[in-house]
């Protein structure tokens, strides 16, 4: 069921529009519901050569030696690729974006540090060949101790997982966090009549997309190489594979546009990279897709966070200050992770109207799968922390919980913590509709408030 | 056995955009020699629809119907720049993007069709069924289609135009974290209902109300697609995801999805949505994005519902049947105890070793 709150903010819409505003069936609807769309794995090539990669089996370790000769006697397997053969091995994705420094390598080769990480790609010219000859790649460790839990690695004394930071933390501007500062919270906390501090957690989770990611390059004529990807960004993915590669920029060229659920997961830049490689170097087609298995435990999952708020609140219901430390677990490697973390910063203290604020985001490495963008970055979690804090401090006063949201909701002209005037907002608006809409009460006062007017 | 019943709410908002780092995307758009409008893009379409939205675009600023614009999209060697589809951005700056695009080429259209009718092109507008008129005198008019063939083969013109929608970078300051990161804001609130059962701890979601505020709906039954989907995802997050179930031990990770748990079909709740409008000033037609946002405000108004049943805090994502019956078996031994379940030592150590 949906219905349209036409009477809010009925003076701010233009009418006469004839093609948006009315519904339109989606132009590839009936293509997925008769399975008749073609996605990049529904491409044919003759000669396509199969990639499956070596991956770590430990959650930190020294790479000790790799030795592929017996993978090269397995009938089928065509070449392997190793990082000597990566033209520019280290990189970050948002280098793109002036994000320093370059942290993460194509294939490990001094260090792993997740289990999973990529080692060794080999071509077959079959699946089963290219993973009977990934299990014949001998790769000797010498194991590392491994830090887990983000708080225990900003830890003095804690493994140090990337020593392209030097320490397992991303360091902003000379900051070892994302800073918000608004106010005074201590000046907010102590007019406070109550005062409380909460901490949440959340664990990594997966995109889950029908489709994995996955790509097949393809050798064209006059030395140019086609991509067929289901990438979110193909301009993402050409940069950066013509970065890693050394290649000019023109000799790549990215085809995409169908993809079988993103949710943020097909932003990195993975599978391209190595794909083109390994075109190049054998002149043959290849298809690089994440098994289902590779896809939920060494594709970049929604990071884990652990957040604690600290709140102020008055027993009129105004919160007077917000304090909030949040740790994003980016795993070994940057990725978006940097990027999600200001992000997590900008969205504090949520869509509230509060005097005093102070924001420490920090974006931690540790031994685990490198979390990435999904839907909802930065703000999906601290979302969760934040109105489930909410729901407590109305709790705590005795409060109604959507009276309480009302009160405190940010309104038109009201500065932001990150000091950003609000404009067009209509959070006070969507807690009356949805009071309406599950018959849930709220008195007089709140109701005639309004985004554009503090009180009716 | 007893099931308790509890509501819980949230409210949340979400940013248009991502211009941490410069946020632009462009389309280029021709018309054919027999009036279809073609709009370039190297945009993604993830199934949420983006090619509709974008004929739906480009179409209102023509003055055309939607039928009459091809999306062709996705292929770097054809379409200009566009950062990717992400941080609910596709409709928002490339719709804008289009709409430039659009009016460059309008103004080409009505030139054309000005000298083919001997008129001033400010006095001619398009009737949105492929003809081009006099206003005022609607008698006097020229079909689209003869437009395009007069501009091809007579005037020598390309009806065309070229756009790009740029939000520049801010860079945030270091110090105090002043910064512009995105443009406009959605906005939502979910009303959770749901029933525990007190003796397993697994939860039920009943219903999920929600209000959300758009900007504006461009196209109502793919918003409605778009919010359904996300609270799908939102109640997914809530009770069943993790590929890390004991966090941060990386023990148990679950590789298919007979380990790793989403809702089925008979877990939906149902589903109560309305729509807000105001319109963003810098939005298509007042769109603000919202792909995204639809999954938040589900997951803490789950948590709370929660709360509301049974009188237990789960602080920590999923809120697993395991969670919530340690919960309630803690409360049952000291009902003052106001305890979040979640301990980082705890769950490291002592779950792991109990599976």
């Amino acid at each position: 069921m949906i219905e349209y709150r036409k009477d809010y903010f009925s003076d701010a819409r233009t009418d006469g529009l004839t093609e948006v505003g009315v519904t339109r069936q989606r132009s590839d609807v009936l293509g997925h519901v008769t399975g008749k769309t073609q996605y990049y794995a529904d491409r044919h090539f003759a000669g396509l050569l199969h990639l499956k990669m070596v991956r770590s089996p430990h959650h930190h370790a020294r790479i000790k030696s790799i030795d592929v000769s017996r993978a090269l006697k397995v009938p089928g397997v065509v070449r392997v690729l190793t990082a000597k053969d990566v033209p520019q091995n280290i990189y970050t994705i948002l280098c793109l974006i002036q994000v320093e420094p370059n942290d993460e390598p194509v294939l490990a080769f001094d260090k792993v540090r997740f289990k999973g990480e990529q080692i060794v790609a080999v071509l077959a010219e079959s699946e089963q060949a290219a993973l009977a000859g990934v299990a014949k790649v001998k790769v000797v460790y010498e194991e590392l101790p491994a830090v887990f839990d983000v708080e225990e690695a900003l830890k003095p004394g804690a493994p140090l997982v990337n020593e392209y930071h030097g320490r397992n933390w991303f360091t902003y501007e000379g900051h070892h966090c994302r800073r918000v500062r608004f106010g005074n919270v201590d000046e907010g906390f102590a007019a406070a009549d109550h005062v409380i501090e909460e901490m949440y957690q959340s664990s990594p989770i997966e995109h889950a997309p029908t489709e994995t990611t996955g790509c097949i390059v393809v050798p064209d004529q006059n030395e140019r190489y086609t991509c067929y990807s289901n990438t979110q960004a193909l301009y993402f993915t050409l940069d950066n594979s013509a970065l890693i590669l050394n290649s000019p920029f023109h000799k790549l060229r990215l085809v995409g546009g169908t993809v079988g659920g993103g949710f943020g997961g097909k932003v990195d830049v993975i599978t391209e990279p190595i794909a083109f490689l390994a075109a190049m170097l054998t002149r043959r087609p290849v298809k690089y897709e994440y098994s289902r298995a590779e896809e939920m435990q060494v594709s970049s999952p929604r990071a884990a966070e652990r957040i604690y708020i600290k709140d102020g609140v008055a027993k009129d219901g105004r919160i007077l200050a917000r304090q909030v430390r949040l740790y994003v677990d980016a795993g070994a490697y940057s990725r978006h992770s940097p990027y999600g973390t200001t992000k997590a910063a900008a969205h504090m203290p949520g869509p509230y109207t509060i005097p005093n604020v102070w924001v420490d985001c920090h974006c931690v490495y540790t031994n685990r799968t490198p979390s990435s963008a999904m839907r909802g970055f930065g703000v999906t979690i601290g979302d969760f922390a934040l109105e489930v804090q909410m729901d407590k401090l109305a709790r705590l006063i005795g409060m109604d919980p959507m009276e309480f949201r009302i009160l405190n909701a940010y309104r038109d002209g009201d500065m932001k913590a990150h000091q950003k005037e609000v404009d067009g907002a209509a959070l006070v608006e969507c807690v009356q509709a949805a009071s309406d809409l599950a018959n849930w009460p709220i008195a007089g006062r709140y109701r005639a408030m309004s985004s554009q007017k503090r009180e009716g | 056995m007893t099931k308790k019943r509890g509501r819980g709410m949230a409210s949340v908002n979400y940013p248009t955009g991502m211009n941490l780092g410069g946020d632009p995307s462009q389309a280029l758009i021709h018309a054919t020699t027999t009036g279809s409008f073609i709009v370039t893009l190297s945009s993604v379409d993830l199934g949420q629809g983006l090619k509709t939205v974008m004929a739906q675009i480009c179409a209102e600023t023509l003055g055309v119907s939607t039928e009459n614009v091809i999306i062709d999209t996705a292929d770097t060697d054809t379409g200009p720049h566009c950062m990717g589809t992400f941080a609910s951005r596709g409709t928002h700056r490339i719709g804008n993007a289009i709409i430039m695009a659009a009016k460059e080429a309008k103004s080409v259209l009505l030139e054309v069709a000005a000298e083919e009718l001997e008129v001033d092109a400010g006095d001619l507008e398009t009737d949105g069924a492929g003809n081009i008129r006099v206003k005022g005198s609607p008698q006097k008019s020229i079909a689209i289609l003869n437009v395009a063939l007069a501009a091809h083969f007579k005037h020598g013109r390309t009806i065309s135009g070229r756009g790009i929608f740029l939000q520049p970078r801010s860079y945030p300051e270091p110090e105090t974290g002043k910064m512009t990161p995105a443009t406009c804001y959605a906005h939502a609130c979910t009303v959770a209902e749901v029933e525990v059962d007190t003796e397993t701890g697994e939860v039920q979601v009943l219903s999920l109300k929600s209000a959300y505020e758009v900007g504006r709906a461009l196209n109502p039954r793919m918003v409605e697609q778009q919010i359904i989907g996300g609270a799908w995802m939102g109640l997914s997050h809530a009770l069943y995801e993790t590929t890390e179930p004991y966090y941060p031990n990386r023990a148990h990770g679950p590789t298919d999805f007979n380990q790793y748990l989403m809702p089925g079909p008979g877990d939906l709740p149902e589903f109560s949505n309305v729509i807000i409008e105001r319109p963003a000033g810098d939005g298509p037609f007042g769109a603000k994005g919202v792909g995204e946002m639809t999954a938040n405000s589900p997951i803490p108004a789950i948590a709370n519902a929660i709360f509301d049943a049974v009188g237990v805090r789960v602080d920590s994502l999923p809120i697993t049947p395991e969670k919530v019956l340690r919960g309630i078996q803690a409360l049952a031994h000291d009902p003052e105890k106001w305890t979040p379940v979640f301990r980082k030592d705890h769950a490291q150590t002592e779950d792991a070793a109990r599976h």
